[in-house]
């Protein structure tokens, strides 16, 4: 009969559409069998920042080797800065999750439109400023100068902002996005 | 038909009339019921060919007098029962036994009456094919929304997750075509991957024996049912395409059906839905756009006696998340929390950027029934699927291209079902599982896994019975017993380990300590024991009472176990606990039903009591190179939730009718006595119809939805300090938004343009007042408003 041979075609054609359909989702699927577990990871381990003034070298540095969660990142503070004096700040961010270090500085300066970083300091009359501009002429602050005033102490805060509105009025704040670094470092004034 | 009945007169007759020798042989029978063996009584047989006439006696028993030899053509008839018919050539005296089919409803389901449970005592509700269709453009969870006491959890707008009593997730059974669907589903921002254009009627089940599905229905199960087609050569379809002013898209959605009287039949059906940035009153929300791609297919034999359906579906969703609200830390989380308005909101825009999710979800599965006669049916049913989940976040560079989560989970199962239905009144279903799921955290996304490599098996064993005490009262019970065994594969930050004193717990979970890392293979093991009993009683007036208690159990998800990491679209730390022990539910539900429709009601109030009631929660701080983080862990409580869901329908006159409902619920957390997180606010809905038959079909609605504020909250508000601007902010993550009262309108009128076929218009505005609200159940509450008006406009053609 005319029907059932129409309906074994059907019954023909759908399972070779559902088969086909399968194999390609399956194909499609690059399951893996290996140690699923990268020990490389996309993180920011380490954060140096380093002031000079001829001689004088003055490191601020942070590091969470083993990323978010774990153990908490520690800070090094190599010295205590001189009083009325001008350093040249440099911004250094590893991933030290990998071997050799990642630099990730260099990334940011291949999208330092999409990043901007801030610096606060709560110590009297110490003053930080981005010397440095992305390619849009806005600030970056990978590279910075640092006035310092009388003798004291307080808090440097650096944080590092990805996607910020550009340009912004100069506050972490007003410029949004989203933050990739937030680290404060106590340091002193003789 | 007629043409049939003259051939098969000219075919029959002939022969007849050459071999009329011997005219005096009588023919005799009995017609019983398949399912149990008892005569059927007052049945007609029609002795086609020569217009002959009769009915069964008491005992079931026919007899014709008198036939000559030859072929001769029977039409056997009964109320509740197919027609059957049979060609039998006589040549001598004949004795036949007749089975007849009792239970028509169960083999051809083209009507779904109003009334239809899957079960007499069941307390469910169901939306139709007219509601899905309203919303084609929509998910799943949407549409839900519709039923009383179901309420969503949403990530901005197209991220929605079912919720029913304030329970979702993995205490939310979403049956598929009768496959359980496992797509990842324990996360707060991970969706059903279920396309709504798939299904033809959806059940949401609050409480009913649902022991057949699994153990874990705590909050409840929903039943996404395909429809049943006639066995008859016919060739139908229909095609639907709508376009909102919201978010600029729309969703293109077509199925064909072809069956055959022989009981094959096929159905394809394929939608496509394309959404751009969405817009809130007042600004767009960048990158919240979304897409859809989905295809399923079914095809099968259906007969009464024995049948088999294949039924694969693929889902491709492609979601864009709201740009600013992935955060880099808590003050950043502060800073959007305080602003009014969100920052960069750009303009409109069809592009999905980073952060997003792609899902592609395949299910398959194949089912087959053998009837036995005066015994039961046995149902085996395969099926797998996979469901591959991405996530991407905001880069640097290359990197925005690598996926941070990327994870591909794979189940399989076969269950073997039967149904006993031969007793009088009482009927059986035996059935036993076994599933295998694996999960995958594929290599390559250079972060930690959210969830890591696990395999898990399950063995069950379930029975329930039903039993009808009379016409109007039934009892139904069961019980069900489940193996589960899950193998993990995990590296822990060995300082993570120790902290959570994992050393000293489960030193058998240990294996190679690599530096600061310690890979570790746990191992969990459950035994569970379920049970369900209802209780069902009609009264002549429409009015139904139901009652069910279930005690269910519920072995912890995989992130509630593993879960350790940051969730950056809530800049939270979440964190799982391997100690974390199973949930055990007491469920307590009664409804009286009353189903008319000039005067109909539903009144159902629930009580749960669940120990060790898993809930994420807000306990802490933790710093990164980020700054500072809350972190959220996985916590274990005795709870309570109870609450009233009230629908009510009345006819004002013939063409006005009004319909409303309203939930009201109550979470508590016993083991500290302060209310339980994410509970939904009381709502109500209220809806005036206008129908006009007459006027094609035209239907014309006016809705009001209002969702008070949620009073009953944990503060679990803390203060962070914030370095740039050397103050201590106040973190307020807890305090639900205001109240909100949204109204909408509806109409639709369907024309007859086509000789076989219908156009249906429908036109639509959601928010007509353009409200500015927040929902307490969006996760994005911190960051937007929720949406704007919008004006929908669907066409949808019957062929």
């Amino acid at each position: 009969m005319k029907i059932t041979s129409t309906a074994k075609t059907i019954k023909f054609l759908a399972i070779l559409f559902i088969s086909a359909l399968t194999f390609t989702a399956c194909s499609e699927d690059d399951h893996d069998d290996h140690d699923d577990h990268d020990h490389e990871e996309e993180v920011i381990t380490t954060l140096n920042y380093t002031l000079t003034n001829g001689g004088d070298i003055v490191t601020l540095s942070f590091k969470d080797l083993d990323g978010e969660g774990g153990n908490e990142g520690t800070y090094a503070i190599s010295g205590s800065l001189k009083a009325n004096t001008t350093y040249t700040g440099a911004i250094e961010l590893l991933n030290e999750t990998e071997s050799p270090a990642e630099d990730i500085t260099e990334e940011i300066k291949e999208e330092d439109d999409e990043h901007e970083f801030f610096f606060t300091s709560s110590v009297s009359g110490l003053t930080i400023s981005k010397t440095d501009t992305d390619g849009n002429g806005n600030p970056l602050g990978l590279e910075t100068s640092i006035t310092s005033g009388a003798a004291g102490s307080g808090s440097i805060t650096v944080v590092l902002k990805h996607e910020p509105t550009k340009p912004n009025d100069g506050t972490s704040a007003s410029a949004g996005g989203s933050t990739d670094i937030e680290v404060t470092f106590n340091v002193t004034v003789e | 038909m007629q043409k049939i009945f003259f051939l098969c007169i000219a075919l029959f007759g002939i022969p007849n009339h050459i071999a009329a020798q011997n005219c005096n042989l009588n023919f005799k029978g009995k017609i019983t019921d398949f399912h149990d063996v008892t005569p059927i009584i007052g049945a007609s047989i029609h002795l086609i060919n020569l217009n002959k006439y009769t009915t069964t006696n008491l005992e079931g028993l026919f007899e014709f007098n008198d036939l000559c030899e030859g072929k001769i053509k029977l039409e056997i008839n009964h109320i509740a029962c197919e027609t059957k018919i049979r060609t039998i050539n006589l040549k001598n005296n004949l004795f036949k036994e007749i089975l007849l089919e009792h239970h028509l409803e169960e083999l051809n389901e083209v009507i779904v009456k109003t009334n239809t449970k899957t079960e007499t005592t069941s307390i469910e509700q169901s939306i139709k094919e007219d509601v899905i269709e309203n919303y084609t453009d929509k998910s799943l969870g949407d549409a839900l929304k519709t039923i009383s006491g179901v309420s969503s959890l949403t990530t901005g707008s197209t991220i929605v997750k079912p919720m029913i009593h304030g329970l979702h997730s993995s205490r939310l059974l979403i049956i598929n075509n009768s496959v359980r669907m496992f797509d990842q589903e324990w996360g707060d921002e991970h969706a059903p991957n279920f396309d709504l254009n798939s299904s033809n009627r959806i059940d949401v089940i609050k409480g009913a024996n649902t022991l057949k599905y699994g153990s874990d229905a705590i909050g409840g199960l929903i039943l996404i049912r395909g429809k049943k087609f006639a066995t008859k050569d016919s060739i139908f379809g229909k095609s639907s395409i709508s376009f909102n002013s919201n978010g600029f898209g729309g969703n293109v959605n077509t199925e064909i059906v072809k069956t055959y009287s022989s009981g094959y039949f096929g159905k394809f059906q394929t939608s496509y839905k394309h959404f751009g940035d969405f817009k809130t009153p007042n600004y767009h929300l960048t990158n919240s756009g979304m897409q859809n791609l989905n295809a399923s297919f079914r095809f099968g034999y259906n007969s009464f006696e024995k049948g088999f359906e294949a039924y694969y579906s693929v889902v491709n969703n492609n979601f864009g998340i709201l740009q600013l609200s992935h955060i880099g830390n808590v003050n950043d989380l502060v800073q959007a929390i305080n602003s009014p308005e969100p920052r960069n909101t750009g303009g409109f825009s069809y592009k999905i950027e980073n952060p997003k999710q792609i899902i592609l979800h395949h299910l398959a599965k194949i089912e087959a029934y053998k009837r036995f006669k005066g015994f039961g049916k046995l149902t085996v049913q395969y099926d797998f699927q996979i469901n591959r989940r991405k996530e991407f976040d905001l880069g640097r560079g290359n990197k925005k291209n690598i996926p941070v989560i990327d994870l591909r989970l794979f189940t399989t199962s076969l269950q073997p079902n039967l149904y006993i239905d031969f007793l009088p009144n009482l009927t059986f279903n035996l059935g036993i599982l076994g599933r295998f799921q694996q999960n995958d955290a594929v290599a390559g996304t250079r972060s930690r896994p959210l969830i890591p490599d696990f395999e898990k098996v399950d063995a069950a064993i379930f029975s329930t019975g039903n039993y009808a005490m009379n016409e109007t009262t039934e009892i139904n019970a069961g019980i069900r017993y489940d193996y589960s065994e899950i193998n993990a594969n995990k590296t822990y930050l060995l300082a993570d380990w120790k902290k959570n004193n994992f050393d000293q717990l489960f030193p058998q979970f240990e294996g190679e300590i690599d530096n600061t890392r310690i890979n570790t293979h746990p191992t969990f093991i459950f035994h569970n024991v379920s049970a369900s009993v209802g209780f069902s009683k009609r009264w002549e007036n429409n009015l139904t009472f139901l009652l069910h208690y279930g005690l269910g159990n519920r072995v912890p998800n995989p992130s509630e176990f593993f879960s350790d990491g940051v969730h950056h679209s809530n800049a939270r730390f979440e964190i799982g606990f391997l100690n974390i022990k199973k949930e055990v539910a007491n469920k307590f539900n009664i409804s009286l039903e009353r189903n008319n429709d000039n005067f109909g009601f539903i009144i159902s109030p629930y009580y749960k009591r669940i120990n060790g009631f898993i809930q994420l929660i807000p306990t802490g701080i933790t710093t990164t190179i980020k700054g500072a983080f809350p972190v959220w862990e996985y916590d274990q409580v005795d709870a309570e939730i109870f609450g009233i869901d009230i629908d009510i329908n009345k006819r004002i006159n013939h063409q006005f009718d009004y319909i409303g409902n309203i939930s009201w619920i109550q979470g508590t957390n016993l083991t500290k006595d302060i209310p339980l997180i994410h509970m939904p606010g009381t709502n109500f809905s209220s809806r005036i119809v206008y129908t006009n038959e007459q006027w094609n079909q035209l239907k014309i609605s006016l809705k009001n939805t209002t969702v008070l504020r949620q009073n009953q909250y944990p503060d679990y508000n803390f203060f962070t300090f914030n370095p740039s601007t050397q103050q201590e902010v106040f973190v307020d993550t807890s305090t639900p938004p205001p109240a909100y009262s949204l109204f909408g309108f509806s109409a639709s009128a369907v024309f007859n343009t086509f000789k076989k076929g219908s156009l249906k218009l429908e036109f639509n505005i959601e928010n007509i007042l353009d409200i500015s609200y927040r929902e307490y159940l969006n996760r994005f509450r911190f960051y937007t408003d929720e949406l704007g008006r919008n004006f929908n406009v669907k066409i949808k053609i019957n062929y």
